[in-house]
């Protein structure tokens, strides 16, 4: 029956051979080559519960009254974008699993790539040949981002237009285009033309979707088409690359980690609530809760807002005021960097090279000092996010818990930096690979072996 | 059947169950936790079932590839590159027409990004100025207008221009702060409820210290001290609006906020 229809196929494409080698690929077995796979199937789950969840929601500001079996917003004014989330959550059968399920999606979707990427940087398989997919992997990292944060800011509930409110400010800190580019997302001075729910509408279910699709089939044709990287071991040289056969073994493996993934993000979405957008209440530009904290992709740049210093720049009649620092500046060089990292470290160690079999993060302690470092500043300003709980937990003022990050943010990293460099340099020589002494064997007069040590 | 088929035939039989119970408890009208719970239950019977089978039945084969070759060889090379520059060079080198064909583009790509602009207005004089006009009485989000008796110490009001309720630029924080405190009228002191720093509402008052807090990024603001920022990343006061009470008993405005009310931007200056 398959053999008959792939016949067919192959009588009008010319396909067999193709396939028959495509299915031959290796596929190389370490476990660290799936993580990115988890931020394919979670995308997929995600379009799956996003296209059911679009079906219902209305991104519309135009205000209406509730009227629904959720008792305490009885008779409230709330706009028609609020309502059709209630309507999803406590009507629509399957609408808040589905809504959960989502969220959900959403959170391990850049948890995923962000683990991926940790993966590809620690091991240097962004090395040449491989920049390019390094780039479109940093660029699916951004794109998520906005869509993460565009997803939670429509329910036009009280948590996510203060979101909202505040990414508009961050805009307007932006020097001689901020007030402009404000009024592009808003429409003019927020919240009041009413036009932002239904542009975040395309652009999340449209435009950032449609652009993480293509450039996720443009990350595996390059991946297909480079080839694995693989750690070096017996038999693995720059010349190839061993493994599973993608089918079927790598197939059944992968369609483990699909199923896995689906299971994970549905008992997640059907036990533990995330984003109860009736606690919060409609977003009214007046009102606020308190405490407020974004999606965790989102709070180390809030956990910088809240931590930087209060620096206004004045000249000429002009100003850049105090969240460019932190909200613009800082990711922008911190992503830059992320971007440059391929090119400044061939030009640091002048290596021009193609690089197939990866490092282990041991051998090259200045690298791995450096990403644990920028993991150790962002994981401080995501604690930093949360830093008004915590002085509720700890009986300390506020103004403990953000100096004590400000501190935080900029020693961590340094210490983190030379506690991995020493630990790498440790864990190699006790390897015994780099650092055994060289020594010459020469055969004496008595049958025995003689030690020379070579300097 | 052999132990290892009983364990994959066991988690395809969960992988059945939960599929029934999804539609059972969809029928049923829609628990969220049975739902997601079934459903969590069918994938993970085939995860288990999956991973059976390339761990038991599969064959635990090991293929290897050659590596492709690149760079392609010079000749490739040099044939792409006859194709596409250094063969045209002699045909469009210096011609007026090439360097008008790109500038053509050039304009022809910006004509397609102006439309952007119609997304969003100048911000213009909105970005400057609040509904608030001198004699302007003060207004709840309920429509009712506040006296100068209505408030206790240490209580606080959210309030709009009279005709304004729900202009979120002009909305005001009214604190009765009492009497004896700072240039006030009647006890009374307002500020913009719009935080100078991220645009949050300034909505918690820290009654014993009189300072207004922003639950947003922790910016505190001292009531008492025309707003002035105490700590946080806020990086200027809070704009004091000038009040006074009427003779009839009304608090008005005598006037509009002295400067934009706010998070800064480059033209605020």
């Amino acid at each position: 029956m398959i053999s008959r229809l792939l016949d067919w196929i192959d009588d009008r494409l010319g396909t067999a051979h193709f396939v028959s080698h495509a299915l031959r690929k290796a596929f190389p077995d370490h476990w660290s080559f799936m993580l990115g796979e988890i931020n394919m199937y979670t995308f997929l789950v995600l379009i799956a519960t996003g296209t059911f969840l679009a079906l219902f929601f209305d991104p519309s500001a135009s205000k209406m009254t509730y009227n629904g079996p959720y008792a305490l917003l009885d008779g409230t004014h709330v706009s028609s974008a609020y309502d059709s989330a209630l309507k999803l959550s406590f009507e629509v059968n399957g609408g808040l699993l589905m809504r959960q399920v989502h969220h959900w999606a959403a959170l391990i979707f850049v948890a995923g790539i962000i683990t991926h990427m940790a993966r590809v940087f620690f091991t240097g398989a962004f090395r040449k040949p491989r920049e390019i997919n390094w780039l479109i992997g940093l660029g699916m990292l951004m794109l998520a981002m906005f869509e993460g944060f565009a997803g939670y800011s429509m329910p036009d509930d009280l948590l996510s237009g203060t979101g909202l409110r505040i990414a508009v400010s961050i805009l307007l800190s932006v020097p001689f285009i901020g007030a402009w580019a404000s009024s592009l997302l808003a429409g003019g001075v927020f919240p009041d033309s009413g036009v932002m729910l239904p542009r975040l509408f395309v652009a999340h279910v449209y435009i950032i979707p449609a652009t993480i699709a293509a450039l996720m089939a443009v990350h595996l044709a390059i991946l297909w088409r480079q080839k694995h990287t693989d750690f070096p071991g017996p038999g693995r040289t720059e010349r190839n690359v061993v493994g599973s056969p993608l089918f079927p073994k790598y197939a059944a493996k992968s369609m483990a980690l699909f199923a896995a993934v689906v299971a994970i993000v549905f008992a997640f979405g059907a036990v533990v609530q995330i984003n109860p957008i009736w606690i919060w209440g409609p977003y009214v530009p007046w009102q606020i809760l308190s405490p407020a904290q974004p999606d965790w992709y989102v709070g180390w740049l809030d956990g910088a807002l809240r931590i930087s210093p209060p620096v206004a720049f004045h000249f000429f009649g002009r100003i850049i005021p105090s969240p460019f620092w932190p909200a613009v500046l800082l990711p922008g060089v911190l992503f830059t960097f992320v971007a440059a990292w391929p090119w400044i470290e061939a030009a640091w160690l002048n290596d021009r090279r193609a690089h197939h079999l990866l490092d282990l993060p041991r051998n090259v302690p200045v690298r791995t000092g450096i990403g644990v470092a920028v993991i150790t500043f962002c994981f401080g300003l995501l604690l930093a996010g949360s830093g008004d709980i915590q002085a509720r937990y700890v009986q300390e003022p506020i103004t403990t818990i953000t100096r004590f990050y400000q501190i935080f943010c900029l020693i961590a990293p340094i210490v983190a930096f030379f506690l991995t460099y020493w630990l790498c340099v440790e864990l190699r020589s006790r390897s015994g690979v780099h650092k055994a002494p060289r020594v010459r064997l020469r055969r004496n007069a008595e049958g025995g072996f003689d030690e020379e040590t070579i300097a | 059947m052999i132990a290892k088929d009983r364990v994959i035939a066991a988690a395809l039989a969960a992988a059945m169950l939960g599929a029934v119970l999804f539609i059972a408890a969809y029928a049923t009208g829609g628990s969220r936790l049975y739902e997601g719970l079934s459903l969590a239950l069918s994938a993970a019977g085939l995860c288990g079932a999956a991973v059976g089978w390339a761990f038991w039945i599969l064959p635990d084969e090991q293929v290897e590839d050659e590596r492709d070759d690149y760079p392609s060889g010079a000749s490739d090379r040099a044939a792409e590159d006859l194709e596409t520059t250094s063969g045209l060079i002699d045909v469009t080198r210096k011609r007026l027409l090439t360097r008008m064909l790109y500038t053509a583009l050039g304009i022809f790509g910006l004509a397609l990004i102006v439309p952007i602009r119609s997304l969003g207005p100048a911000l213009g004089d909105a970005a400057f100025h609040t509904k608030w006009r001198k004699g302007l009485r003060m207004q709840r989000e309920n429509g009712s207008f506040v006296k100068a008796s209505d408030l206790n110490v240490d209580s606080v009001a959210t309030v709009f221009p009279e005709g304004a309720v729900g202009d979120a630029q002009s909305q005001t924080v009214l604190i009765r702060v009492g009497d004896g405190v700072a240039a006030n009228a009647g006890g009374y002191i307002a500020y913009s409820k719009v935080c100078t720093h991220a645009g949050c509402p300034v909505a918690l008052y820290r009654t014993a210290a009189k300072q207004l807090m922003c639950p947003c990024h922790q910016s505190i603001f001292d009531v008492v001290n025309d707003g002035a920022v105490v700590a946080g990343p806020a990086d200027h006061a809070l704009p004091r609006l000038p009040i006074e009470v009427g003779s009839d008993g009304y608090l008005r405005a005598t006037g509009d906020y002295p400067e934009p009310v706010g998070p800064g931007f480059w033209e605020r200056g």
